[in-house]
């Protein structure tokens, strides 16, 4: 399938799936599905970086609250809409990425990771310690009276909108996958050394890389301050999303933009009802376990036991 | 701003003690990631880990927290012994250490903070000692001893540590690894046991840090990842691989630290580690002993 064929195809599926549960009657769904689809995103985004370039990145939330803060920044300085901060998050979130991606990627790959958690607390700091944006005591960002398409309510609006990203982040995962630069990505995972001697630009390719699966995560992140029409630095700049970032590629499986999207429908949905029926913090000792469950004893995730079943079929 | 020199002495005096700490906390570090090549971002947890411990005996039997924690440290001496055993069959065997083990380690640290959480609740503790609330003064200059003897600890381990590596065969075999693993195999030496033991001993000495940690300040589970910053910067900051550059770059966050959060307020204080890290990683990856 081409990249284009593909597109049209995800954008019809995300649009269907957006026009055919408006007509469930439970609230509820739309809000577990905002964060499942959340998840769905910052598991591709990461897994440009991670499962591509082979590249560990613990800076999901704070790319994710480089979204969201954007939102809140332009909607306190210019009132602007949704549309607005969805480009700005994304573009702010993609030039920190290049900026750290810059000055970390020609070291080994551990300082990478280690510069990007370091990332994630020098954020979560200066935006403690910034009023413009709320500082420790949050911001609340107002949800628009009048709601577009003639939705009943604004979480309806915000879950479409959801929908639409995550198939775009999808598509952008798969033309990645799918061309030279995929190849050459790949290449780095493999053996960085020898795709640098076949003449492949490593850095450039890396922070490229880099540069993408940011900017995607902070996408992710510009819808959340009208999810709840109030945000606070801690809840923003959560562990969870970032170790569920990892945790849902890895479960999945890393090798393709399929692995991540069933990591996180599948991890996604069992935290929802875990999180009703038991407690949040049972629901992410459940992701803690899965993760090293998962990476000590099935390292190719859910589509490494699909290919191993169908290569035993094919024979 | 006029600048006082008693507020500049116990800055400074403030910032030795503090790093004098830095370096327990970091030294596990420095070996396991400096020398053994190991990314333990684990290490905080079992920092934390240590605390509750220390906390656990030092409530019900009111026992010194830091005598508690060099007891216990056989129990995690063993406990690292076998987190080596797993990530050597699991990752570094196969090769996939630099991604499926650091999110492996990363799982860890997640399971011991959320397992704390569920057990004690997300409330700071702390422990109760004889030198808690005691201050030396020597004229205008306080000396904390709830920093002081964490600090003269502190000093004992790592030095103590330092002769260990330099001074005894197996120390210099921890070192010989840190070199060159393939050298070590040509000479009939199984670099994989050596690695367990010197891993073994990295968090033994976190537990021990964990002690200091609590006696310091309260604790409570989620404050384990905001020293994975700090004691990767006192590595790198350091040289990586030396425990005297360990020592130099601790002393070097504590002091930045102090005058941060006296010249600028408390709450900046965590930002400075992070700061420096990424400096360091930017400008000058070896360190300030780097080879």
């Amino acid at each position: 399938m081409s990249n284009r064929i593909f597109a049209l195809v995800a954008l019809a599926v995300a649009l269907a799936l957006a026009a055919v549960t408006q007509l469930i009657p439970n609230e509820y769904f739309f809000s577990a599905a905002y964060t499942v689809l959340l998840f769905v995103i910052l598991a591709t985004a990461w897994n440009i970086l991670g499962g591509y370039t082979g590249y560990v990145n613990f800076g999901s939330a704070a790319f994710f609250a480089i979204g969201a803060y954007t939102t809140v920044f332009f909607y306190n300085a210019f009132k602007a809409p949704l549309a607005v901060g969805i480009v700005a998050g994304t573009l702010v979130a993609g030039l920190a990425g290049l900026g750290l991606g810059y000055l970390t990627l020609r070291l080994r790959g551990v300082f990478f990771a280690i510069a990007s958690l370091a990332l994630a607390v020098v954020l979560y700091i200066f935006i403690v310690n910034w009023d413009y944006v709320g500082g420790a005591r949050g911001a609340y960002v107002l949800q628009p009276k009048e709601i577009p398409f003639g939705l009943p309510r604004y979480i309806h609006l915000i879950y479409a909108v959801q929908l639409v990203m995550a198939a775009f982040a999808l598509v952008v995962a798969r033309a990645i996958e799918h061309s030279t630069l995929g190849r050459g990505l790949a290449a780095i995972r493999d053996d960085e050394l020898a795709a640098e001697c076949s003449g492949v630009p490593t850095l450039r390719l890396k922070i490229f890389s880099t540069m993408v699966s940011c900017a995607l995560m902070g996408m992710a992140g510009t819808t959340f301050p009208y999810y709840l029409s109030y945000i606070e630095p801690s809840s923003a700049f959560s562990l969870s999303y970032t170790v569920n970032s990892i945790a849902m590629p890895l479960i999945g499986g890393m090798m393709s933009w399929m692995g991540p999207l069933i990591g996180a429908v599948l991890l996604g949905t069992v935290q929802q009802v875990v999180q009703v029926t038991v407690s949040s913090a049972w629901n992410l000792l459940i992701v803690g376990v899965l993760l090293v469950l998962f990476v000590t004893l099935a390292p190719n995730g859910i589509m490494g036991w699909v290919d191993a079943w169908r290569r035993r079929r094919g024979r | 701003m006029e600048v006082s020199w008693a507020l500049l002495a116990n800055a400074v005096i403030a910032g030795l003690l503090l790093g004098g700490f830095y370096a327990a906390m970091s030294v596990g570090i420095s070996i396991s990631f400096g020398m053994l090549d190991v990314v333990n971002i684990a290490h905080p947890a079992f920092i934390i880990l240590g605390s509750y411990i220390a906390y656990i005996v030092n409530d019900r039997f009111g026992l010194d927290p830091i005598v508690v924690s060099v007891v216990v440290s056989p129990l995690f001496f063993v406990l690292g012994a076998v987190l080596y055993r797993v990530y050597y069959y699991c990752f570094e065997r196969r090769g996939q250490e630099s991604l499926r083990g650091l999110a492996f380690f990363f799982g860890i640290l997640f399971i011991t903070e959320v397992a704390l959480v569920l057990i004690f609740g997300v409330d700071y503790r702390m422990v109760s000692s004889r030198y808690g609330d005691v201050t030396w003064r020597l004229g205008e200059v306080g000396f904390p001893m709830r920093l002081v003897v964490p600090f003269l600890v502190a000093m004992v381990m790592v030095i103590g540590l330092q002769l260990f590596l330099t001074r005894t065969f197996f120390g210099r075999a921890v070192l010989a690894v840190a070199q060159d693993q393939l050298a070590l195999r040509l000479m009939g030496v199984n670099p994989v046991r050596v690695k367990e033991l010197a891993f073994a001993i990295s968090i033994a000495t976190a537990g021990i840090a964990g002690a200091f940690l609590i006696v310091i300040q309260p604790v409570q589970p989620a404050i384990g990842r905001e020293f994975i910053g700090l004691v990767f910067a006192v590595c790198v900051l350091g040289g990586m691989g030396s425990i005297l550059g360990t020592l130099l770059g601790a002393f070097v966050l504590g002091l930045a630290e102090s005058f941060t959060s006296t010249f600028f307020g408390p709450s900046w204080a965590p930002a400075v580690s992070f700061g420096l890290l990424l400096a360091t990683l930017a400008f000058r990856p070896s360190g300030i002993l780097g080879r």
